[in-house]
């Protein structure tokens, strides 16, 4: 009887009906927002730079137009005109490089050697080949370039791994002097701060003004130390180093900040247990204090190697790119080629920076980020 | 208060009366427009303090918008075609109209400027007219400023160094070389022997061309000096161009230890300062050197055209060989030069999507700036940026001396100017689609390359000789040949 009132009189079943279709579909219902969402912020605009990257833009008479030119920005960013700049040219590699490069290779072999002593699997072995060929490539790639002349890529690949290193070494030794009680600590925690409250344009004027031997505040020393008539940027090397120094002091802060943090939440009773047993302050540091670190640490790199790929305010202020190219990163060359209107070659740069960034990002949370997870 | 009823109807009345006289006497009340340009002073200087003035007699509000020199070719592009037209006129590059005017976002002057007698068009050197502000035969700008590369010097310098102003970039090394380091700045610290600006993505290519040019070009302005008039191949890979290059890379020996970095700006402050001994530039530098509250070196400058060679490029072989009469026929004492009308001066041009009445109030503008009266003056004015482009500027000197030259320097100054923009051999600078990619984009970037040590000299012509043919070829060979050789008056 209740079921034919039911059937019989639409308005008493509609809130169970809706309540019943509400309950079936309540994942559609509350994902659907964020998917739209995701699909008009994120996806159709990444299809439609992927077109861009395919096309090439024209201005005819009160209107823009993109034609599409298949893979010809890929073309000459890979094998034509702006092959050089792009991908910088190899050179044979000195004594050093073949050092860097058999340690590399020695550590690889080493990783898949270790994987056949514990009898790992097919899929694991081919796993360690492809990857351990790969980031051998990358690494020959870069060493070859380092001795020759660094294209975008390569001196990217520089300013990230050299520049995280360098800013997380130093954002760890102030992360633990920090740590201290020391008198007026808490004023050098601020200080250490300030330099990531600078928007990086002034952090790049700054040291704009600083490099500058012959007119720069600092002039008076450069003169005494014999260095008035030397310029860091017309040296390649020298204005590379001149930007890391710049991306070093802004963001080793970053580093510091989050490090000091989980400093200050080491139990002090396994330190305090340590110094009983007798152990010095390197041997609690190697077997207690870093192994505590190493998860933040593994997530704070990461954050910091994918930020770091995007580096553009710097070398665009501070030497404009140049001597040459020789400080311009990807960015900054995407950058330069959308402002001459090659919107084209610009969608092109960032399509391939974001296969490097995934590219590298991968092989770091896979080898490293899931090992300390496990562990 | 009044309280009388004819003398409220009086009050009103006479009041009526005045503001429609200010009307009538200020067309443009009520109008404002922008004005893109470069980020100055230059350029944007002359603007904004004539801006003020021009708004007083007509009451036409002129607002002065300014961006950094390399994104200002892509701003007025997409502010165009794309319909934002948040400007409504711009002081640009001429070169640039071969862009502009297929884009259709740029107005044609013709009948404004047959019509306004403010403007004086006779008065502006047939070059400027014909060519500069000129585009298919159509009127498209109004210049404001003639520019013409040479070679600045220190009289003292070559004086005490008992040698004369260089006829060829030979010369121009040796008293480079010769000068460098001497203790012979104002303060008694060592001078540079030459200052080029040659930072990338700014003014600095030019300077190449103004090197190149003696060696490349030499049977008049027709024969072009960038592109071959009969396949559109690039005249890059060959002995010309290396030994430009060679050149322009010597200079760095003499130059500041930063000149890698420097552009214009910068080399113009050491030149007027008293720590260079040569310098290649437009006609900044003359102006800047009388001004006294910059110079150190007032009476001490000497200008020059460019210096040439006593060899040419053979087309044929690619080699350098010696000048003869035939091969160098506009040559004087064996010299064979190429003055370079680089840039080809900043010129206003309005949009084709303003009212009509904005349009007629910014041509007002750009007739009043350019007008004898006000830009006699402002040639004069370093930090205009503005150099003589009218006949009257070159004929009237007074105009010179009372900003501060003698007379011998004035007319030291604007003959080489004169003796540039009269030359039969002139280089007419690269006007046919695309030119700031080919100019702005891949010249500028190999050169900077080649100087930073990043790529050699046969690197660096494969590179822009490559970058060059994928331009011509992307946007059609035949098509760009025509528009060169238009440009050149090859065809009609």
């Amino acid at each position: 009887m209740a079921l034919r009132q039911t059937k019989n009189s639409p308005t008493r079943g509609l809130l169970p009906r809706l309540e019943a279709w509400l309950e079936h579909r309540a994942g559609a219902v509350f994902l659907w927002p964020a998917v739209v969402l995701m699909l008009a912020l994120a996806i159709f605009p990444l299809l439609a730079s992927i077109y861009l990257s395919l096309s090439r833009i024209q201005f005819r008479a009160g209107e823009v137009s993109f034609r599409f030119v298949g893979w010809a920005n890929y073309q000459k960013l890979l094998f034509g005109s702006e092959q050089t700049h792009f991908l910088g040219v190899a050179k044979a590699l000195p004594p050093l490089g073949w050092l860097v490069f058999a340690g590399v290779l020695g550590l690889l072999l080493g990783w898949i050697l270790r994987h056949l002593r514990r009898k790992g699997s097919l899929g694991g072995l081919l796993y360690r080949i492809g990857v351990s060929a790969l980031v051998g490539f990358l690494v020959w790639s870069l060493l070859s370039r380092l001795a020759g002349q660094p294209g975008t890529v390569q001196t990217t690949l520089v300013y990230v791994l050299f520049g995280t290193a360098m800013q997380y070494l130093l954002g760890l030794g102030l992360a633990l002097l920090c740590a201290q009680k020391l008198p007026g600590i808490r004023f050098f925690r601020v200080i250490y701060l300030l330099p990531l409250a600078i928007t990086p344009v002034g952090v790049a004027y700054m040291f704009r003004m600083l490099t500058d031997t012959g007119r720069g505040p600092l002039s008076p020393l450069w003169n005494v130390l014999g260095l008035s008539n030397f310029s860091w940027v017309n040296d390649p090397w020298g204005a590379r180093f001149a930007v890391m120094i710049g991306d070093i002091w802004q963001w080793t802060p970053f580093m510091f900040i989050v490090l000091l943090a989980a400093v200050q939440s080491l139990p002090q009773e396994q330190i305090e247990a340590a110094v009983v047993d007798g152990a010095n302050r390197i041997q609690t540091f190697v077997h207690i204090v870093f192994p505590y670190l190493i998860p933040v640490s593994a997530s704070l790199l990461l954050i910091r190697l994918i930020e770091a790929f995007k580096i553009v305010d710097l070398p665009n202020v501070l030497t404009n790119g140049g001597p040459g190219t020789a400080t311009e990163s990807m960015t900054l060359q995407a950058f330069f080629a959308w402002r001459t209107l090659d919107l084209g070659g610009a969608a092109a740069i960032a399509f391939l920076l974001l296969i490097l960034v995934s590219l590298i990002v991968t092989l770091y949370a896979n080898g490293v980020v899931a090992r300390v997870r496990r562990d | 208060m009044l309280s009388n009823p004819l003398a409220k109807t009086v009050a009103f009345t006479a009041t009526a009366l005045v503001a429609t006289l200010g009307l009538a006497q200020k067309p443009y009340a009520g109008l404002e427009a922008t004005v893109l340009t470069f980020t100055g002073p230059q350029i944007a200087e002359p603007l904004q303090r004539r801006a003020p003035e021009f708004e007083a007699k007509t009451g036409g509000k002129i607002k002065v918008v300014t961006v950094p020199f390399s994104d200002l070719y892509q701003q007025i592009l997409t502010d165009g075609t794309t319909g934002t037209n948040s400007y409504q006129a711009w002081v640009f590059a001429p070169q640039w109209l071969a862009d502009f005017v297929p884009a259709g976002i740029i107005e044609d002057l013709s009948a404004k400027v047959a019509a306004s007698k403010d403007i004086q068009w006779n008065d502006i050197a047939p070059f400027f007219r014909d060519f500069s502000a000129t585009y298919g035969g159509k009127i498209y700008t109004v210049p404001l400023d003639g520019d013409f590369q040479m070679v600045y010097y220190r009289t003292d310098v070559l004086q005490r160094l008992n040698l004369k102003p260089p006829q060829t970039w030979d010369d121009y090394l040796a008293i480079a070389k010769a000068a460098n380091g001497k203790p012979w700045s104002p303060d008694g610290k060592p001078i540079y022997g030459s200052c080029i600006a040659k930072k990338r993505n700014a003014q600095s290519y030019w300077m190449f061309t103004s090197i190149l040019g003696g060696y490349v070009q030499s049977q008049g302005t027709k024969q072009g000096a960038f592109f071959d008039t009969t396949t559109m191949k690039p005249l890059v890979k060959n002995e010309a161009f290396a030994e430009a290059l060679r050149i322009y890379k010597e200079t760095t020996r003499y130059g500041p230890p930063d000149e890698l970095n420097l552009d214009v700006g910068d080399t113009r402050g050491l030149f007027t300062a008293g720590r260079c001994a040569l310098s290649v530039d437009w006609g900044d530098i003359g102006p800047l050197s009388v001004d006294p509250k910059t110079s150190k070196v007032k009476d001490k400058v000497g200008a020059v055209i460019l210096p040439g060679s006593r060899k040419v490029l053979d087309r044929a072989s690619g080699k350098l060989v010696d000048c003869n009469a035939q091969r160098c026929p506009y040559a004087i004492n064996g010299v064979n030069r190429a003055p370079y009308a680089a840039f080809g001066g900043w010129s206003g041009g309005i949009n084709a999507k303003a009212d009509p009445k904005t349009q007629q109030m910014l041509f007002d503008f750009f007739a009043y700036m350019s007008a004898p009266a006000q830009s006699g003056k402002d040639v004069t004015i370093g930090i205009t940026g503005f150099n003589p482009y009218r006949i009257s500027h070159f004929k009237n000197l007074n105009n010179w001396v009372a900003a501060g030259f003698s007379p011998a320097g004035a007319k030291n100054y604007l003959g080489a100017i004169e003796a540039s923009l009269n030359s039969p051999n002139m280089i007419l600078d690269l006007r046919i689609p695309k030119n700031q990619q080919y100019q702005q984009v891949v010249l500028d970037k190999a050169l900077s390359q080649f100087l930073a040590g990043e790529i050699n000299a046969q690197q660096t012509m494969d590179q822009i000789d490559s970058g060059w043919e994928e331009i011509t070829n992307a946007e059609g060979r035949d098509a760009q040949l025509k528009a060169y050789r238009l440009t050149l008056s090859i065809d009609k």
